[in-house]
């Protein structure tokens, strides 16, 4: 609290205290002595001084040093403490000085005591503030109470360290200036000079108030009993108080004399407050009124009412708002600052309720700063849009007053049935009440009246001024009105009637029930009054009103005849002319008939015979009567009989008690035990309930209880839920009302009792007389006639809005109540109120901008409008049928028309199907113009092309149709490999290690043991990468040449350089060895270590030793140079740069080697160059399916490479060499892609294949003693020893697995793995994949058939030669390398089982095929599993046709044409001779080579030839395959390299040779040479 | 002029492989690799890389911090197949083998700027306990046969993979010619976008 007021309470406590020392009351000291004893025993306890310290602070007035203070509490007690002292100036009489000298005295002690006391305290602080507050309450009031007091002490406030000159000089400032003039010290003043210590002194000032208020918290528990004598005297102390003031002051004043020093700067506060007045301009809080803001006489104008768009305004709060508005017209009386509303002139709010700038994220915001929590205040929206509704209203609530006045049950289980009737009863009897009360069929019958006086008048020509037609028109309105009107009276009439039948028919029940059943439990009574009516003048009325109708119908009927007639007329006109017609027809029939009897039957049918219309009968006025009257009869009351008026009251009496039956008691007494209470729920909360009133006899509850709800939000539903009590136990729920919400209008007090019905559908069976509920029940007593009632009936009540006390009704405001509770949601967002379907029905959205009061001016809202208004004037179409996925159009990317006709999303759509020719399309252009319409020429032509047979290419059309089916084949196949590709295993996914075995772990246990470095290493296993992995260039094949023997030998010279050339089918690299044949070479490997590169020539001990195949210890080959092969015309660049790179690396000085060298010829490497697969695989694709489907093979060409010393001058031999090479082609292997690609790698010795003409060259025999292997010195031929494989190595793809039976394909795995385990290198084939990419068991596809009895019958005698020639036929039947295609190769294949080869040898020649001997061969079929007898998927028997001749004889005159202008296109720069002669020699020879089979002419041929051809110098050989197709021969004759002889005067010749095979099997030979003359 | 119509986007990356989360292990390195699809060709900087090896940090984080740098640059002419980069970690484990510790992929950031990603990490599982344990005691971890196989969706319902740690990357990413190719990668534009607007 205020330093100040505790202390202006201080100094009066000390006025207190002196006072009663001066008045002698010495009755306190004994009190005070034992205050005092107190004091010094609490000393010790802190807690006290703690206070002081805290709250006093230092600026206690060393005047209270006085022990005294336990009077302290006082003046919050003692009201006249609060009043003002007196000011007593004048007063300081001779009291004073006695009291001085006692002061003196008293203060000396106090002093000294205090200060003892403080010696021995140590303050501790420990806050103790329990009873502060109280205090401080007190003395608040205090000080503002005694407002002198608090002006007389302000200035005191300013400085913390309080002096008690200071406040001795301002308190006589104030109080006695005009006192004692200064320079006259008083005895006081005199001592206080000497003894006071005027320099303030903190630590004592603060000491001191702690004892003090130590004392007082002492005090205050004592103070009660204390304080009795006090109150007592309370005039006299109030007295007393103010004297004692005017002591202390005179007292002050006398200290004052010498404080002169420092004059006062004490201002009055009166002059501040009156100066600050003057200087400053406080703005009023309050409301202006708008009148003040506003010109004179003018009334504010709301634009907003007016239509206008007024945009929402910023939020300024009112308070801020009035403090504006007052200074405006404080300071700015001109007004221009205020609108025509009265309020501050402000634009729209420009504060968006969202964001509209993205946020900035910085991204050193870790995630924890971004979800930080932010404390946002609760902001209660309802209550600041009413602070915006009513600026200058206190924003109240609103209230809701619902009136419950009672409930009345239609049905409840506990009625009886005379209950139940007189409840009809009394439906019944209201429905008639209101049915008088609106008296519609008097209203009807005046009206009646009212029309025939008017078509009276309408007939009655006495009004000129209209015209007939208009009059006409007129009456026959009004007869239509009258027929219309009559028909409505006749019903309300019978209605009428009906209903006091029924009423009637329900009261003599009930009568006779009462009657049965002897008691009456209902007041229920019916009277029936009889109003008498002059008989005479209702009949006449009666008879008036009949005849009028009478008359009417009368007219309507005739009117009715009348047309009816016309129509008869026109009808029998018809009937009579066709009728005429016939009758004509007729005769002239009659009189043709007679002369041609025969063609009656011929005559026409007649179409359709006209009826003869009946003539309409005419209106009878006696049938229309009696209708008129039998209906009046039945509908209305008979003339003369008189009105019953029933009246329905409940004068009744009811049976006591004691006279009903004991069902009956019991009931009653059942309904006594409900009750009955009623739920208030607003907004579906409860709010308040009625109290439960018990169930009257007549089932009616009166409740009569008002709520008043005071609400915030406009009201939801108001709901009573009506509740029943039986007894003390359940409480069930009979049923919910739903009250109405009131309109705006309706205030209390105005308000109509309304009645709401209810119903229940509980089921209620009870024993007593009550008839149930939801149950069925009769009157009867056979019990039929059942019905069923459910629990209903009526609360009456009444809702209306309260009116506040200024009379304005509690209403929430109007842009609340309009759409209620949603609105603002609604309104903010069309789509939440109506949904997004809604949007696109601008009815509906019409309806809800409607609804939800739309600003039309709003700008927001701009665009919604016009579109409303556009649809609903009709401008858009707005369909009326429904659309499934209307929407989507919108996310239509683009319409079908576009995409197809783009062709960038063209060729996106067929690389996402995975067409072969864009399946690795890359980078697909931005735009159309972009993409080259040739990209699709290749893929329409194939679309085109599917069906279509070309025969350009191949030559007959046999064999391309066989083509053809190939190639769809082969589609098919990629197709299902498509598929696959998508289909994953785990192993495709993850490498795992296999769980090892025993014999595993054995094995790595043992490498453990193994060599560092074997002398003999062996390949390891690679990894395996699946195909899907791999990208352009990826994959190398890698061929190790390891050794070839037995090659042909020039004969001329004693000289061989081979050379060994790989080739791609396309590109190639080719890697020469000159050697000095010879087969006397025996030395092992000399190894001349001048061209060794050092790091390889440790690893080379031996010629043959194989190498690891990897790229990085691929050694080059030694002493090799490398020929650049040109390549073909139009080569694609890739493989020349690789070629020429594979030069540049092995480039080496050369050295003559033997051929014993060219064992060790080793290892080149050449890549699949990726353009190589472009020709048939897509380009850059190395999945499984394309790789498979490579045709690609690689040639392994050996050439004898002849130097020929062209220097022509001898001369010039010592300073230059002029050589020119010749490479002479000896033979070749082809080894198909697609084998080593199943294979992974080939590691073997491969017959060369030699033509069987080498012109120049011997093949004759060697004996070669080499040890290492001996068995194939003997061999025919020439062998070559590769090891090729493929970098890195690729899986060869699983195909999909069915078609067999289950159970054979499980032998089949087993059988296997049995076999895989023996011999791990064997392959065992036992399935196959099919054409359709199934897996067929592999004997299926093996079996006998029978040669063709053509080739049988060429040597009947000689078996041998039969056989012969048959396998001949067989190897010449055309087959494609890629084994998808067809029946996989099988390397052990017997003709319905299948043996597995268990000998220690799989070399084909050491194999012993005798499959009997079960040490040999393991059978898969064993007696455990019986062969199954599965059928062969190979036809019975071939048929064999002949080839016809003449096509042979063409085609091998169209190759022989391609060849020759292919090797024409294979040197561009050169010219190319052909020399006839020689080609017709060549092609004399072939048939004979035919023949013979390639064997032994050779000789004879030669010097056949070079008798023929003396004088040239000849090298060619005859080229012998099959025929499939021409491009594997053009390949073959490239392959060659015949046309590489660039010597000017060469001269070429190329012979072909076709021999025909039954069934179309083709032997080609192609004899190709080249002659260089000899000079 | 190839300034008004570009034929091509571009999409330059740069970042780094910050630090990684593996609370177990210790020592690890990481490689990347970026795997896109057929319109995407990189024109600069690495499509590989392999870390540093990195030991675990002293203090509390036990953060695994390479600072990688990354930094490529695409072209394409179609958004679709994006560039992912494809995270690999290894490391010793108790034999001292270098077995897998996570693959993790994330797509680059389409929208210029800069981006943090943190990539929670993966390793398939053995198939069987035994082939774990043998798996474990070997050294020889199941491992994908490539790892560019975390970055695509076809096959993977036939594997099992366990959750390992995370690594967290940064991208600068600046793109060129997106929007003149009717490509906007931006973030989307609230200005005009009225949501609910409560009173």
């Amino acid at each position: 609290m205020n330093p100040k007021e505790e202390k202006v309470k201080i100094i009066t406590e000390e006025f207190i205290e002196n006072d009663e020392v001066a008045d002698g009351r010495r009755k306190k000291t004994s009190k005070v002595q034992r205050q005092r004893g107190k004091k010094q025993t609490l000393t010790t306890g802190p807690e006290e001084m703690v206070l002081e310290k805290s709250h006093l602070g230092n600026q206690q007035d060393p005047m209270q040093e006085e022990p005294e203070t336990h009077l302290v509490s006082m003046p919050s007690r003692q009201g006249p403490r609060s009043l003002p002292p007196i000011p007593s100036a004048s007063r300081t009489g001779f009291a004073e000085f006695s009291m001085r000298e006692r002061m003196r005295e008293k203060l000396q002690a106090a002093r000294s005591k205090a200060e003892s006391v403080l010696l021995q305290e140590i303050p501790t602080p420990q806050p103790r503030r329990l009873r502060r507050p109280s205090e401080k309450e007190s003395e608040t009031e205090f000080g503002t109470e005694s407002g002198k007091e608090v002006r007389r002490t302000q200035p005191e406030d300013d400085s913390q360290s309080y002096s008690r000159v200071k406040f001795d000089n301002s308190v006589r400032k104030i109080k006695s200036k005009p006192q004692t003039p200064p320079g006259f010290p008083s005895a006081e003043e005199a001592y206080n000079f000497f003894t006071f210590n005027f320099d303030p002194e903190p630590e004592e000032l603060e000491e001191k108030p702690k004892a003090k208020n130590r004392e007082r918290s002492n005090q205050e528990e004592e103070g009660e009993e204390e304080e009795p004598p006090i109150q007592e005297g309370d005039e006299e102390e109030l007295l007393s108080g103010k004297d004692a003031e005017d002591f202390l002051l005179g007292l002050d004043q006398t200290t004052d004399d010498f404080l002169e020093v420092r004059p006062a700067d004490y201002e009055s506060v009166h002059v501040r407050l009156q100066m600050e007045e003057e200087a400053l301009f406080i703005p009023s809080r309050l409301t202006v009124p708008t009148y003040r803001k506003l010109p004179e006489n003018v009334q504010p104008r709301f634009l907003e009412d007016e239509g206008l768009y007024i945009g929402a305004r910023p939020e300024v709060t009112c308070t801020n708002q009035n403090i504006m508005e007052n200074r405006l017209l404080a300071q700015d009386p001109e007004k221009k600052w205020f609108g025509d509303d009265g309020r501050v002139l402000a634009l729209p709010n420009p504060i968006k309720p969202y964001p509209t700038r993205p946020p900035v994220l910085t991204a050193g915001q870790s995630i924890k700063e971004e979800l930080e929590t932010l404390y946002k205040k609760a902001v209660k929206y309802i209550h600041r849009s009413q602070h915006m509704i009513g600026s200058g209203d206190p924003p109240g609530n609103f209230q809701l007053d619902i009136d419950i006045a009672g409930l009345i049950f239609t049905h409840h289980p506990c009625f009886s049935r005379e209950h139940v009737l007189a409840a009809k009863l009394a439906q019944l009897y209201n429905q008639y009440l209101a049915r008088q009360q609106r008296n519609k069929a008097k209203f009807l019958t005046d009206k009646l009246q009212a029309l025939r006086h008017a078509v009276e008048f309408g007939l009655n020509p006495e009004k000129p001024h209209q015209s007939l037609d208009t009059t006409q028109k007129t009456i026959n309105e009004y007869k239509s009105e009258i027929w219309q009107t009559r028909k409505l009276r006749d019903a309300e009439q019978e209605k009428d009637r009906t209903l006091l039948k029924t009423i009637i028919k329900v009261w003599k029940e009930m009568k006779s029930l009462r009657e049965f059943q002897r008691f009456t439990n209902t007041p229920l009574k019916l009277v029936l009054r009889k109003e008498k009516v002059d008989q005479k003048a209702d009949e006449e009325a009666f008879e008036a009103e009949i005849q009028a109708e009478i008359s009417e119908l009368l007219e309507e009927h005739t009117e009715e005849y009348e047309q009816k007639m016309e129509e008869y007329r026109t009808s029998y006109q018809h009937w009579k002319a066709w009728k005429k017609a016939q009758r004509a027809k007729k005769k002239k029939k009659k009189h043709a008939a007679e002369e041609h009897p025969d063609e009656e039957i011929e005559e026409p049918y007649p179409e359709e015979e006209p009826v003869k219309p009946i003539p309409p009968d005419p209106p009878d006025r006696p049938v229309i009567e009696q209708q008129v009257r039998e209906r009046a009869a039945q509908s209305r009351r008979k003339p003369g009989e008189p009105v019953l008026v029933p009246e329905l009251s409940l004068a009744g009496s009811m049976t006591p008690n004691d006279q009903c039956p004991r069902v009956e008691v019991l009931r009653r007494e059942d309904v006594k035990r409900r009750s009955v209470y009623l739920k208030v729920l607003f907004n579906h909360k409860e709010v308040s309930r009625t109290v439960s009133r018990q169930l009257g006899a007549d089932f009616r509850v009166h409740f009569g209880q008002i709520f008043n709800l005071q609400i915030l939000n406009w009201p939801e539903s108001l709901t009573l839920q009506v509740y029943e009590t039986i007894g003390l136990s359940s409480t069930t729920l009979l049923a919910e009302v739903f009250l109405p919400i009131p309109e705006t209008t309706v205030v209390t007090g105005r308000a109509p009792i309304e009645e709401v019905e209810f119903s229940s559908n509980q089921h209620v069976t009870l024993d007593h007389e009550g008839v149930g509920s939801g149950v069925p029940f009769s009157f009867e007593a056979d019990g039929s006639n059942q019905l069923i009632l459910m629990t209903s009936g009526k609360v009456s009540h009444s809702v209306a809005w309260a009116i506040g006390e200024n009379g304005i009704p509690l209403i929430p405001p109007l842009s609340q109540q309009s759409i209620g509770f949603r609105s603002a949601l609604k309104r903010a967002d069309a789509i939440s109120s109506v949904g997004t379907s809604g949007l696109a029905d601008m009815k509906k959205l019409a309806k809800w901008a409607a609804e939800s009061k739309l600003d039309p001016n709003d700008p927001n809202n701009a665009p919604l409008m016009q579109l409303i208004l556009i649809a609903t004037s009709g401008e858009s179409y707005v369909p009326d049928f429904f659309r499934l996925e209307q929407l989507q159009q919108e996310f239509n990317f683009i319409s079908d028309e576009e995409l197809n006709r783009s062709k960038r999303f063209r060729l996106l759509r067929l690389r996402s199907q995975e067409v072969p020719e864009f399946r690795n399309y890359k980078q697909i252009p931005v735009y159309d113009r972009e993409i080259m319409e040739k990209v699709f020429q290749d893929y329409e032509k194939r679309l085109r092309d599917r069906n279509v047979i070309e025969t350009k290419d191949n030559i007959d059309a046999h064999r391309a149709i066989v083509a053809k089916y190939l190639q769809q084949v082969r589609e098919s196949v990629i197709n299902r490999f498509l598929i696959a590709k998508h289909h994953f295993l785990l192993a495709d996914l993850i490498v795992e290690e296999e769980v090892p075995n025993i014999s595993i772990l054995g094995l790595s246990l043992f490498k453990l043991a193994e060599q560092k470095r074997p002398l003999r290493p062996r390949r390891r296993g690679r990894k395996k990468v699946t195909a899907q992995n791999l990208s352009d260039g990826d994959i190398k094949v890698l061929v190790n040449v390891i050794r070839a023997y037995d090659i042909p030998l020039w004969l001329s010279e004693n000289l061989c350089f081979p050379s060994i050339e790989g080739a791609w089918s396309g590109g190639r690299c080719k890697f020469q060895k000159p050697s000095r044949s010879s087969r006397t070479f025996r030395e092992k490997h000399p190894a001349s270590p001048s061209t060794h590169s050092p790091t390889h020539s440790a690893d080379y001990p031996l010629g043959q030793r194989e190498n690891e195949w990897e790229a990085g210890t691929t050694p080059p080959a030694r002493e090799q140079k490398v020929h650049d092969s040109n390549g073909l015309p139009g080569e694609e660049p890739s493989s020349v740069q690789l070629a020429s790179s594979v030069r540049r690396h092995l480039a080496r000085p050369t050295s003559q080697l033997s051929v014993a060298e060219l064992a060790s010829c080793r290892a080149y490497l050449f890549t699949v160059p990726g353009r190589a697969l472009l020709c048939r695989a897509p380009n850059g694709d190395y999945s499984t399916a394309s790789l498979q489907s490579v045709k690609d093979d690689v040639f392994i060409n050996i050439f004898d490479e002849v130097m020929y010393d062209i220097t022509e001058d001898d001369r010039e031999r010592e300073s230059g060499i002029h050589t020119r090479i010749e490479r002479h082609w000896l033979g070749c292997v082809k080894i198909p892609f697609s084998t080593i690609y199943f294979q992974a790698r080939i590691d073997g010795t491969f017959k060369i294949n030699i033509p069987p003409v080498l012109l120049g060259y011997s093949k004759e025999r060697h004996i070669v003693e080499r040890g290492f292997d001996s068995g194939q010195s003997l061999s025919e031929g020439s062998y070559i020893t590769l090891f090729i494989t493929i970098e890195p190595q690729l899986v060869p793809g699983e195909s999909v697995r069915e078609k067999e039976d289950e159970k054979l394909l499980q032998a089949t795995e087993k059988f296997r793995a049995d076999c895989a385990l023996k011999f791990p290198d064997r392959q065992c084939l036992t399935t196959v994949i099919d054409l359709s990419g199934k897996t067929v068991f592999v004997t299926r596809y093996l079996r006998p058939l029978n040669p063709p009895q053509e080739l049988l019958n060429m040597y009947p005698n000689n078996a041998q030669a039969t056989a012969e020639l048959v396998a001949r036929y067989v190897s010449l039947i055309p087959f494609l390398p890629d084994t998808i295609s067809f029946a996989g190769v099988c390397d052990l294949w017997s003709t319905s089982d299948v043996w597995f080869n268990i000998q220690p040898y799989d070399s084909p020649l050491r194999i012993n095929f005798d499959v009997t001997k079960p040490k040999l061969w393991k059978p898969f079929f064993s007696r455990s599993l019986p062969y199954p007898g599965l059928p062969s998927v190979q036809p019975e028997e071939l048929i064999y046709q002949r080839t016809d001749k003449a096509a042979a004889a063409e085609l091998q005159d169209r190759i022989e044409k391609i060849l020759k202008e292919k090797i024409m296109d294979w040197r561009p720069r050169h010219l190319t001779r052909w020399n006839r002669y020689c080609t017709s020699t060549l092609r004399h020879f072939l048939p004979l080579l035919e023949k013979s089979q390639g064997e032994d002419v050779e000789d004879d041929h030669r010097a056949e030839l070079q008798k023929q051809l003396g004088d040239y110098r000849f090298s060619g050989f005859p080229l012998h395959m099959p025929y499939s197709e021409v491009k594997p021969l053009i390949e073959a004759v490239y392959s060659t390299g015949v046309h590489n002889i660039d010597v000017p005067n060469v001269e070429f010749a190329l012979a072909v040779y076709i021999h025909p095979y039954p069934k179309n099997v083709l032997s080609v030979w192609i004899y190709v040479a080249s002659l260089i003359r000899n000079r | 002029m190839a300034a008004a119509s570009p034929s091509v986007f571009l999409l330059m990356v740069n970042g780094q492989v910050e630090s990684a989360q593996f609370p177990e292990y210790d020592d690890l390195y990481c490689k990347y690799c970026f795997v896109y699809g057929q319109d995407w060709a990189p024109t600069a900087g690495l499509e590989e890389g392999i870390s540093q090896i990195t030991s675990k940090s002293q203090d509390v984080r036990q953060a695994l911090v390479w600072n990688f740098p990354i930094d490529v640059t695409f072209k394409s002419t179609n958004p679709y197949g994006w560039p992912q980069i494809v995270l690999s970690v290894y490391g010793p484990d108790v034999f001292g083998n270098d077995v897998v510790r996570g693959y993790g992929a994330v797509h680059l950031p389409f929208s210029p700027g800069r981006h943090k990603r943190t990539i929670p990490m993966f390793v398939p599982e053995s198939t069987s306990k035994l082939q774990k344990f043998t798996s474990w005691f070997m050294g020889r971890r199941p491992e994908y046969t490539d790892p560019k196989v975390v970055a695509q969706g076809e096959g993977r319902e036939v594997t099992r993979v366990r959750s390992q740690g995370f690594v967290t990357l940064l991208f600068n990413v600046v793109t060129k010619d997106m929007r003149k190719l009717g490509y906007d990668p931006g973030p989307a534009d609230t200005q005009g976008v009225s949501g609910p607007c409560l009173p």
